[in-house]
């Protein structure tokens, strides 16, 4: 048994919180502590475990890049308790036999719980629909299908994707990216990439697709999920589909709320990221859709590349960054430290409201008596100098190398174990 | 530099010890020119170089002072040695300064014109500039002062004055055409 | 000035003092012996990674002239097509000693990367990258300007060029927009809507879509080379209508001012942004321009290493 001492729940009263066997069994002042193990949550708050929507896992396939063993711990090191690894791996996971491994690897690397999330389309082709059934009642019990990285951009196949998940409360995430118009896009289309000579990637390209599947949603009666959402008009998009009552969610990552397109300027690939970095404006507006509800959550998009695959000529270089082990602190200077969020509403934007999106069960749940013991103690008051060596991913590629950003994990716990504990990674809790 | 207040002793402010002035100085350009002639017989044949900048307003005298003589006008050029110098690498990159030849110096007497003559590198960088110009028949060397402390076998042919000085002397040549201020040579610092 | 990346960075100073370098480098041409010892023991190396022979010519006859020892490295179909070619080709040039590093690349930013990686210590020029700029070409066009519009001497203050064309993927028109600018002269853009790039109301510069509104006032015309491959793309719906909005012929020519000049970076597509007749014409100063580029180029090499650089003090 473990009893966390005098932590802020939700970042709002003083209380103790005592774990046992995987469940918190008593939330209050003064719990005894006996011989147990305790843990000082002075100064700490205590959120429910990060629930990320969208990781790169790059297992199988890119092992260079990441594994789920380092993904995951990266994850934990982040905050988080469960992550929905991303089809776009090699072999793509399209079917049941790719997703049940996956699946299987983070049970046996123990950090985090891992989710895979399902191909739309085989092999992410766009052109026929990957067996979404198969996976769903696979061990992985697949709920989020996405193409990530490519665009469902046929309107037939997109909406048949949308009215056959229905039948197991399936979710759509689509990545909106209009294809014709993002050929050879390499940064925002603005005032910058006609300065930069860099092919643009128009905000109409999001807003085009985002728009067509908030229709195509409502009309075949099922859910939607944009992913990575960039762009002001998206957020006017989405914000109208939900007054329409539409069943429809958005996400947006750290990096977006954070970095403006401006650092392209110094054509270090490191920026380099699809949806691109934006403009301040986009900034702007996606931190208000943040705050009022309209995008639902912060998911990383974390994407692991190599050092050769950013080390070279921008147009040359591969679209990511990682941003596992940052999300946090990032939506701490971006939303809380402005006063756009409280932590409570970090607990649902980064946890509760994932969770339902991804239909995982033992997420997302509430810090309180009788529920599974996955639990986040965060230091608000730290600071620290991101150093792209200080992570427990196999790659190096944040953009927030030297960035002084607020905040830190102290601890993660899952099912009641500590996955990171002082800070530091444990032995995890394998299977 | 020109300072307005009051120089108090130190390095490099004293206004230095006048060795020409502007009568001293019109007077030695008019021996050269009657040298060089002298020397050529006459002016023809002969092309005046003045080593930028001095070098060239030195040349554009001498040169009116011969089309007085030879009663025709005889047109002096420019020589940039910039891009001949040994020492580019010692410093920041230079501007180049113009380069003007008026007449084509195959078989002809080239007479390079400069202020001081020191150390002897820049009259090398010259023969080197001219060879890349043409083959002249003679080069000569018309000099205002030649102050010593050669370091190539240099020397000139006509002198407007000898001025022994010592290596922490610098030696000022002012002409009015530039500098505006009344012609002179001054010998300034030293001391230290 | 340690690197020559875009023509944006070029105060006015800068620029003017490239250009007068450049006028007195022009005699060189016309000597029996067109070299000078100025670069010797100094190793340049062209580093093209895209075909560009005219542009590799150009600056390998300024480094010969300037006495350097040349290095043609030609990277395209090499290893270097794949990304990781740039860090290692420039690691490779950086043991060469390499104290200039002339790179066309058909990425844009290739040079600033190789410049600010810290993967070289060599003066980086960029000789064109990607739609980015090609700001030698630009001097070279304001340096023959200057010598028609102003008798080779001071800035364009004043004067009206018109660029006419694809300056979507033009680096030439973006290094020329900047440094016209730069030099005081009013430019004005003239293309279809569609081979304007977005954002260009933010340049310092006019636009247009009418070639003919701007050919009274013109001091200078510049005629962009226009791929007919952009057709494909639905830039523009046919090459006999491009030619017909946007190609100079000698109708239009004929309405220029007697002073204004015809200019071209070239290659020329004959009878599509140009007319023959108008190429060939007494106004066109297309070849003088590539005899301008060779000093202009010297210029921008001496006064890049010509002094003192980093691997001078080690």
């Amino acid at each position: 048994m473990t009893v966390i001492r005098q932590v802020r729940l939700l970042g709002e009263d003083v209380v103790d919180i005592a774990i046992e066997g995987g469940v918190i069994t008593a939330v209050g002042t003064d719990l005894p502590t006996g011989d147990h193990d305790v843990v000082d949550g002075q100064g700490l708050i205590a959120l429910p475990g990060l629930v990320d929507l969208h990781t790169h896992l790059r297992e199988p396939g890119r092992e260079d890049a990441e594994t789920v063993r380092t993904g995951t711990m990266a994850a934990a090191r982040g905050g988080f308790t469960c992550v929905h690894a991303m089809a776009n791996t090699d072999p793509v996971a399209d079917t049941a036999g790719v997703v049940e491994q996956v699946w299987r690897l983070g049970r046996e690397a123990g950090y985090c719980d891992v989710q895979p999330v399902g191909a739309v389309t085989v092999g992410l082709a766009g052109e026929q629909l990957a067996e979404l059934g198969a996976m769903a009642d696979s061990a992985a019990g697949v709920r989020v299908f996405s193409d990530d990285g490519k665009c469902v951009s046929d309107a037939v196949l997109m909406r048949r994707a949308l009215e056959y998940v229905k039948a197991f409360g399936g979710v759509i995430a689509q990545h909106a990216q209009e294809p014709r118009l993002t050929e050879g896009a390499q940064m925002n289309e603005g005032i910058l990439s006609g300065e930069l000579g860099l092919t643009g990637w128009p905000a109409a390209a999001e807003e085009a697709i985002v728009a067509r599947d908030c229709v195509l949603a409502a009309h075949v009666g099922s859910r939607l999920h944009v992913c990575h959402l960039s762009t002001r008009g998206s957020v006017e998009i989405v914000r109208w589909a939900k007054s329409k009552g539409w069943d429809v969610t958005a996400e947006v990552t750290p990096h977006h709320l954070l970095l403006t397109d401006e650092l392209v300027r110094s054509y270090d690939p490191i920026y380099k990221v699809n949806p691109p970095l934006r403009s301040a404006d986009d900034v702007a507006a996606v931190r208000e859709g943040l705050a009022d509800g309209t995008i639902d959550i912060v998911a990383t998009d974390h994407a692991p590349h190599p050092m050769e695959d950013k080390e070279c000529e921008w147009n040359a270089a591969a679209f990511g960054m990682i941003g596992l082990e940052t999300a946090l602190s990032v939506v701490q200077q971006t939303m809380v430290d402005t006063g756009l969020l409280t932590w409570a509403q970090v607990a649902d934007r980064m946890s509760t409201a994932p969770a339902r999106i991804g239909r995982v069960a033992d997420h997302g749940r509430p810090i309180a008596v009788g529920e599974p013991a996955n639990v986040v103690l965060y230091d608000p008051a730290a600071t620290r100098v991101v150093e792209p060596a200080d992570t427990a991913s196999l790659s190096r590629n944040t953009p927030y190398r030297g960035h002084e950003l607020p905040g830190r994990v102290v601890a993660t716990f899952l099912r009641g174990h500590a996955t990171v504990l002082d800070g530091a990674l444990t032995e995890g809790v394998p299977a | 530099m020109a300072s307005t207040s009051p120089a108090v002793g130190t390095p490099g402010h004293s206004p230095g010890r006048t060795v020409l002035d502007d009568t001293d100085i019109s007077r030695a350009l008019t021996r050269i020119t009657h040298e060089i002639l002298e020397k050529n017989r006459d002016a023809e044949g002969l092309v005046l170089l003045g080593i930028p900048t001095r070098g060239v307003h030195l040349a554009q005298r001498i040169a009116a002072r011969m089309s007085e003589v030879e009663g025709r006008t005889i047109t002096p050029g420019a020589l940039d040695i910039t891009m001949y110098r040994d020492d580019l690498r010692r410093g920041p990159v230079r501007s180049l300064e113009h380069t003007d030849i008026p007449d084509d110096v195959d078989g002809k007497t080239v007479v390079l014109v400069d202020d001081v003559l020191m150390s002897g590198r820049t009259i090398r960088a010259a023969l080197d500039a001219l060879a890349d110009l043409g083959r002249p028949k003679a080069v000569q060397l018309a000099v205002l002062v030649d102050r010593g402390h050669r370091e190539l076998p240099i020397r000139a042919d006509f002198v407007g004055k000898n001025l022994p000085t010592s290596l922490a002397e610098k030696v000022k040549v002012r002409l009015e055409e530039i500098d505006e201020q009344t012609d002179s040579v001054t010998i300034e610092g030293g001391s230290e | 000035m340690k690197h020559l990346l875009s023509a944006g960075d070029l105060t006015h100073e800068d620029a003017l003092r490239i250009l007068d370098t450049a006028e007195e480098l022009l005699g060189v041409a016309k000597r029996p012996i067109k070299k000078l010892p100025t670069l010797r023991g100094r190793t340049v190396v062209n580093l093209f990674f895209e075909d560009s022979t005219r542009t590799r010519i150009s600056f390998e006859a300024a480094a010969k002239r300037l006495s350097a020892d040349v290095i043609n490295f030609s990277a395209k179909g090499s290893s270097a097509s794949k990304g990781e070619g740039l860090k290692d080709t420039a690691l490779t040039l950086q043991a060469m000693g390499a104290d200039a590093v002339v790179v066309r690349h058909h990425h844009s930013g290739a040079p600033h990367r190789l410049a600010h990686a810290e993967w070289t210590k060599g003066a980086v020029i960029n000789a064109g990258d990607g739609t980015h700029e090609h700001p030698t070409q630009a001097l070279l066009d304001a340096f023959t300007m200057r010598r028609h519009l102003n008798d080779g001497v001071g800035d364009l203050a004043g004067k009206n060029i018109t660029i006419v064309g694809d300056v979507l993927h033009s680096r030439v028109a973006r290094s020329n927009a900047l440094l016209l600018h730069t030099l005081g002269a009013h430019v004005t853009l003239v293309a279809p809507p569609t081979l304007l790039p977005v954002g260009v109301e933010h340049w310092p510069v006019e636009t247009s879509y009418d070639l003919d509104a701007s050919l009274e006032k013109a001091d200078a015309v510049m005629m962009l080379r226009v791929q007919r491959e952009r057709m494909n793309a639905s830039f523009f719906p046919s090459a006999r209508e491009y030619s017909r909005r946007y190609g100079l012929d000698t109708a239009r020519m004929n309405r220029l001012p007697e002073h204004a000049i015809v200019m071209h970076p070239g290659p020329m597509n004959r009878g599509m942004e140009i007319s023959a007749d108008v190429a060939d014409s007494g106004r066109s100063v297309i070849v003088e321009q590539v005899t301008n580029g060779v000093a202009v180029r010297m210029a921008v090499l001496y006064l890049l290493v010509g002094g003192s650089t980093e691997g001078d003090t080690e």
